[in-house]
């Protein structure tokens, strides 16, 4: 019987050049693959991540070199769990236009939230929207 | 041909179409997507009504920011009355431009021998 390895947490800081995200998705590949994830479970939790750190740098912390964003992960057989913070002042997610709309479709921005809300299972922004939260669950097989 | 630190590779086909492919496996970094983005460019802005074909076979992953420079790119070619074709895109990334809905605003073919029919 293979033995459930244990809970993963990690937890780093980014400043606008975002040194040092590509080694800390590295170290959460090795820990999803251990805990079981599939590819495309990799690339949907690599992608909200890369989604919500770049908006954190960009948006939140509008490339203030001065300011960091910090993201924290946890990793168990059942679901990961995500939080990023930037040290913006937040924003309403609900003010960001559709990009899907016709009118919107070429526009260049905003996708990100979206591509965020599709592929995690759970996404909150905690008052005042300087914090996200998501979880991607895994689906249970029978 | 690709030259010294290239984040992308061109080649001419005899039909005359621009066939690009990426040297990066992953294009999500914001300076590589603007470098990737000003080389589309000059080859876009050489041209005088530029036929495109970019090759995402060796493209594993891209983010929303890469998403807004392909717009950026099928803009700058329509603007020259050109035409833009997309292929070889991986499931998981074909995944995100139906999400975005931009498998509409593109034209997308599985293989690049289907893109270039009709070119």
């Amino acid at each position: 019987m293979t033995e459930t390895p244990p809970p993963f947490q990690s937890s780093a800081s980014f400043g606008p050049d975002a040194g040092g995200l590509a080694e800390f998705e590295a170290a959460l590949d090795r820990a999803l693959a251990e805990h079981g994830y599939s590819e495309s479970e990799l690339f949907a939790i690599r992608l909200a991540i890369e989604e919500g750190v770049a908006n954190g740098i960009n948006h939140g912390n509008r490339r203030d070199p001065g300011k960091r964003v910090e993201l924290t992960c946890k990793v168990d057989e059942h679901e990961v769990f995500v939080a990023i913070e930037d040290e913006g002042e937040g924003f309403d997610p609900n003010s960001v236009p559709d990009p899907t709309a016709d009118a919107n479709i070429e526009i260049p921005s905003g996708r990100g939230l979206m591509l965020m809300g599709a592929y995690m299972s759970d996404v909150r922004y905690v008052p005042p929207g300087n914090r996200v939260e998501m979880i991607y669950r895994r689906s249970v097989s029978e | 041909m690709s030259a010294g630190n290239a984040r992308i590779n061109i080649r001419h086909r005899d039909t005359g179409v621009l066939q690009i492919g990426f040297a990066e496996k992953r294009i999500s970094d914001a300076l590589v997507i603007q470098q990737i983005g000003e080389e589309i460019g000059k080859a876009v802005d050489a041209e005088t009504k530029p036929r495109v074909l970019l090759s995402f076979r060796n493209v594993d992953f891209l983010s929303s920011a890469a998403l807004s420079m392909l717009i950026g790119v099928n803009t700058r070619v329509k603007s020259k009355g050109g035409r833009l074709r997309l292929a070889e895109i991986k499931p998981d990334i074909y995944q995100m431009f139906k999400i975005t809905k931009l498998h509409s605003l593109f034209d997308i073919h599985e293989t690049v021998e289907d893109a270039l029919k009709g070119f």
